[in-house]
């Protein structure tokens, strides 16, 4: 049987809107990766000239990392990405760290199923899914007693996002280490930094953390590189036990190669980020503007527009790429199918393995505090290389694909079989045949 | 044309839409997530999932998952355990067509801008009098058209179903010759998400209470216990373990709030009459003999169809010959030939 070529039903354009979840390899990160997946192959814990090599080009990338994220290279752990990393600063390795670990309800995945698995304290956020200090300030206190009478064990360690990967929002690093200070001295502040890193300077945002998750491939680095920072003076074991590289803080072969692409990804994106960071938010507020204007009735979930931040604690803050939408009367799945068929990469509620749409945690989370999520929810992420031309095609698709959805709802196809057989239809002769012709493309 | 293909994982759904792709039209596959439950079998699991997308790259068309879990639970699964706990015996796979497959996916493929939804079922669509009906398919072992009677005019007007001429054997051969890793996946048979080594009594008594009970002679005399009556099917001969030897009885009557089961000899169940509910017409309502069919892989047999009332849902088979009760719940089938005329619920046989 002859099968022919598919005729293409994505359009010529592809505007890439969800630089949350990836992005391209920066040629600098590529250019620098490319020796040391040929000729420059080395076993960093060799003992000879081509593992000495090895060994260099992996002690440069250690000490540019450690100089862009505010740490002494020593406290820098190459890792296979955001996930190890988060699972290793909030386990504390294995064996895992005594005590209760806290996070609040809208942090990654990685963080919260450690979290859950260790038998942890899930704390609620406020409407933008930031972290409530005041609930962190009682259940501190609160495990803190349990400990002293000996009825159960105390804090670990607590975990809070630089920004939310799905709204984008920003924890105040400083006011969480305050509490901390405050209530429960001693007790390790870990940070999911991974959407931070590419936007925020995390030296200065991170400070007060005792320990950051980074991931490569969110600033064009490669995929499967990640860093923990551990300052000097947080106590972990190992998550990975073997052969004792990374001062015995990751065993396994390093990917030398992943550790040099992050390193040159992340000069790259510090050396121009404020820039960057402004012409992307002023794209990103023109996108907003414009999906959020009527007719259309999409909301911005936060609500907010603005950038830079006029101080630490307005509600408002939120990285400069990200505008989350909520789309009244129409579902996330046709929405995504059409968006993707109009070239539009965006990104609806977390995907599961099998590729199905589910609810959003964090969405629950805000919901719980009070924020109204009804619609379907739209996250739209742009990135340095995302163009007025992009955010003009990317808002002419969602207003066709849109309309298209909400003129179907208001005049849907008179469905094919009834929802229950109890109201039979009595057919018509010659019954007519579908579809509301509008937007075939 | 544009066409929206249901694509399960398995053979028959693969070469459905292969065979839209051979015949140059534009073909996008779509999986459901209809259960996210535990489950061995059937349309719903992540290695069926993951066939149907290897089938789809093969095929070199683009392929989506659908969610529509909830809508399953509350149109499959919710009823299929009321009907349990009320005594009947539901067809969960009838209300899965009904409700999702041609009614919710098929909404969702017009919505998407698709001239067509095609599925891998063995069944055909044929005209008649500009009418387009289900109709038997042409491996007549393998016929579905039983539990696609839901389907009709117009919706049928956009259904196609590839394979419903095909033998299941030659549906194999194009799968082999095309490479398709699904040319040897043995068929599903059973409930999607019942399992086979829980069977449905580990689905439903999470779910709602069983409740064990008496098993009775037509006289009352007590011949042996179940452990639930609620998975006692009226007409059951099978499975009931009862003392003593002697002749052969079926469950003649099942009593869940008396929690009482009662057996008999065969010709207790004879009945010349079934009432319906729900039921559905594709065209006129037929006046003379039909054949009709109580069950997905039984044979149809000649009935007449009286006390119709079309905006209630309900009418009446009167058979041609007495023939044992249907269960309640079950799905009646009235045929022409090979056309589906219509269909309803079993209820009361008398």
């Amino acid at each position: 049987m002859e099968i022919p070529a598919q005729r293409r039903s994505e359009s010529e354009r592809v505007v890439d809107l969800d630089h949350a979840a990836t992005t391209r390899l920066r040629p600098e990160a590529h250019a620098a990766m490319e020796p040391f997946l040929t000729d420059r192959y080395g076993n960093p814990s060799g003992a000879h000239a081509t593992a000495r090599d090895a060994v260099r080009a992996l002690d440069e990338a250690r000490e540019q990392v450690a100089e862009h994220l505010g740490c002494a290279p020593g406290e820098v752990v190459f890792t296979s990405g955001g996930t190890e990393a988060d699972v290793h600063a909030v386990s504390g390795g294995l064996p895992p760290r005594s005590g209760v670990p806290i996070c609040p309800s809208t942090e990654h995945h990685a963080v919260l199923a450690t979290v859950d698995v260790l038998g942890g304290t899930v704390l609620s956020v406020d409407r933008a899914g930031r972290i409530d200090l005041d609930d962190l300030r009682t259940r501190l206190a609160w495990l803190r007693t349990a400990a002293t009478e000996e009825t159960g064990p105390g804090p670990s360690v607590v975990s809070v996002m630089l920004a939310n990967n799905e709204l984008g929002t920003i924890n105040d690093l400083d006011a969480v280490a305050d509490v901390l200070a405050d209530v429960a001295p001693g007790v390790p502040l870990h940070t999911d930094a991974v959407q931070a890193a590419p936007w925020l300077d995390v030296r200065e945002r991170a400070a007060a953390a005792d320990m950051v998750s980074i991931s490569a491939h969110k600033f064009g680095g490669p995929r499967g590189s990640g860093v923990l920072v551990v300052r000097d003076r947080v106590d972990i074991a190992p998550l990975l036990h073997g052969g004792g590289q990374e001062r015995g803080r990751r065993s396994g072969t390093v990917d030398v190669a992943g550790a040099v692409g992050l390193a040159a990804a992340l000069a790259v994106t510090v050396a121009d980020r404020r820039a960057t960071a402004e012409r992307v938010a002023g794209l990103r507020n023109d996108l907003l503007s414009r999906i959020t204007a009527a007719p259309f009735a999409v909301r911005s979930t936060l609500g907010a527009t603005g950038w830079p931040p006029p101080s630490g604690d307005d509600p408002d803050e939120v990285l400069p790429n990200f505008a989350h939408v909520l789309v009244a009367d129409v579902d996330p799945e046709p929405l995504m199918f059409l968006l993707d068929a109009a070239g539009v990469r965006a990104s609806s509620a977390s995907s599961c393995s099998s590729g199905a749409l589910r609810p959003s945690h964090v969405l629950s989370a805000i919901a719980a505090a009070g924020a109204g999520v009804e619609g379907a929810a739209l996250r739209l992420t742009l990135g340095p290389e995302t163009t007025a031309d992009d955010v003009d095609h990317a808002v002419a698709a969602l207003q066709a694909v849109i309309g298209r959805l909400r003129q179907h709802r208001s005049n849907p196809v008179v469905p094919g079989v009834a929802p229950d057989g109890s109201v039979p239809a009595v057919p018509t002769a010659g019954g007519t045949a579908v579809a509301s012709g509008a937007g075939h493309s | 044309m544009r066409i929206l293909v249901a694509l399960s994982g398995g053979v028959d759904s693969s070469v459905a839409a292969a065979l839209l792709v051979a015949d140059g039209h534009e073909v996008v596959a779509v999986t459901l997530r209809l259960w996210g439950g535990p489950s061995d079998q059937g349309c719903c699991s992540v290695s069926d999932v993951e066939d149907a997308r290897r089938a789809a790259a093969q095929l070199g068309i683009e392929h989506h998952v659908f969610d529509f879990a909830e809508r399953f639970e509350q149109q499959v699964v919710e009823p299929y355990v009321a009907d349990h706990a009320a005594g009947r015996t539901p067809n969960p796979c009838v209300e899965c067509n009904r409700h999702l497959k041609f009614d919710a996916l098929l909404e969702r493929a017009d919505l998407l801008g698709f001239d067509a939804l095609a599925t891998g079922h063995h069944a055909r669509i044929v005209s008649v009098d500009g009418r387009r009906h289900v109709a038997r398919a042409t491996d007549t072992a393998k016929d579905q058209s039983y539990v696609l009677h839901p389907l009709v005019a117009p919706a049928t007007d956009r259904v196609l179903f590839p394979v419903g001429g095909l033998t299941k054997a030659q549906v194999r051969e194009r799968a082999g010759e095309l490479g398709l890793r699904t040319a040897h996946k043995p068929d599903s048979q059973d409930t999607c998400f019942i399992t086979a080594s829980g069977g449905r009594e580990a689905f439903l008594s999470p779910r709602t209470d069983l409740h064990p009970g008496e098993i009775v002679d037509v006289d009352g005399a007590p011949v042996g216990r179940v452990d639930a009556v609620e998975l006692v099917t009226l007409g059951q001969r099978r499975g009931l373990s009862l003392a003593g030897g002697g002749d052969r009885r079926y469950v003649v009557d099942v009593d869940v709030a008396g929690r009482r089961v009662v057996v008999g000899p065969p010709e207790r169940l004879q009945r010349t009459r079934v009432d319906l509910r729900g039921v559905r017409w594709n065209g006129p309502v037929p006046g003379d003999e039909v054949s009709v069919q109580t069950s997905a892989h039984g044979t149809a047999e000649p009935a007449t169809i009286t006390d119709v009332d079309i905006d209630a849902g309900r009418a009446t088979v009167r058979w041609v010959r007495s023939r044992p009760l249907v269960a309640p719940g079950q799905s009646v089938v009235v045929y022409r030939d090979d056309i589906v005329l219509g269909g309803g619920t079993a209820e009361r046989s008398t």
